[in-house]
């Protein structure tokens, strides 16, 4: 892809930079590929993307999953053209909260709880950031929280379903190495 | 990717502490649902005859108050946290056959006679909203 003339390159990618690059570049495409989704309430949708930082979390650590995540919202939004939109801050509020949450579940001892724990507290972060950024800034008034429960629903479903599908990937992946006993 | 769909194949993908989680999540849904979608249990009625307010009674006790309009006497109960128009002149008795209320933010209008009631709670309910 990249031309290398070693000797000109001051910056050069270690694999580190390449595998952020790749897992953003994968939830890029699945969050783009799901702004083409139809939905019945703006702020209800899948998340998509956010498996693939589940994915990273579970395999390479919270700080890559910082990376994946923010470079997800920057770029998603570049291509959407939502960059600095309201939109734009409503992604970044979300994420911001729902990276926190992944940084504290992932601190649970993953004997008890797994990626469907990690989805299903990011996705709860998620939904109360941007709620809590809609009310002070977009919409103030606190008919806003009649909604609430339709996102806290969405946040369920999607949470658990975002989570069983990572789950099905990390241990598609790692099956041999890294988990104990299930059952 | 190969082992795809089978049930039991996305069951053993859970934890204890997920199912656990889920469950919360679930009694989460509910509470907020409740929360936010109750208009909450109404304590008292606004009574209003020709745009102002004559009386505002609590629910608490059953009670019976009387309101002159144009064209008569309007009468209305309360009873154990609920409102209702007992009778009323006007020809067709919309807000007597509404019976009893109990919702927060509900309201009975008899328009010919400019009577209306109106429950209240705590705080300020609506009976709708629009941005």
């Amino acid at each position: 892809m990249i031309r290398s003339p070693t000797e000109s390159i001051e910056l050069r990618p270690d694999a580190q930079d390449w595998r952020i690059a790749r897992h953003a570049a994968a939830a890029i495409v699945l969050t783009v590929a799901e702004a083409a989704i139809p939905l019945p309430l703006p702020g209800v949708k899948p998340g998509m993307g956010n498996i693939v930082v589940l994915i990273v979390l579970a395999r390479w650590g919270w700080r890559e999953a910082v990376w994946v995540a923010l470079l997800r919202v920057l770029a998603a939004s570049l291509l959407l053209g939502q960059f600095m939109a309201p939109g734009f801050f409503l992604s970044l509020a979300g994420a911001l909260a729902s990276l926190a949450a992944l940084g504290l579940a992932s601190r649970l001892p993953p004997r008890w709880f797994g990626p469907v724990s990690h989805s299903l507290c990011a996705a709860f972060a998620h939904i109360g950031a941007q709620l809590l950024v809609a009310r002070v800034w977009l919409v103030p008034h606190d008919g806003l929280f009649m909604l609430l429960p339709v996102f806290a629903l969405a946040a369920l479903v999607f949470g658990v379903v975002n989570g069983l599908v990572a789950a099905h990937f990390i241990g598609a992946v790692g099956a041999a190495s890294s988990r104990p006993s299930e059952s | 990717m190969k082992a795809a769909a089978s049930p039991g194949h996305w069951w053993a993908l859970l934890r204890a502490g997920d199912l656990l989680l889920i469950v919360a999540g679930v009694v989460l849904c509910v509470e907020l649902a409740l929360h936010f979608w109750q208009g909450g249990a109404a304590r008292t009625v606004a009574i209003r005859a020709a745009g102002k307010l004559v009386a505002e009674l609590e629910l608490s006790s059953a009670q019976r108050f009387e309101v002159s309009g144009p064209l008569g006497v309007t009468v209305i109960e309360t009873d154990g946290g609920r409102a209702r128009v007992v009778s009323d002149p006007g020809p067709r008795q919309y807000c007597v056959r509404q019976g009893w209320l109990s919702q927060a933010g509900a309201v009975a209008i008899c328009a010919p006679n400019e009577v209306s009631i109106q429950l209240r709670g705590q705080g300020g309910t609506y009976d709708s909203l629009a941005y």
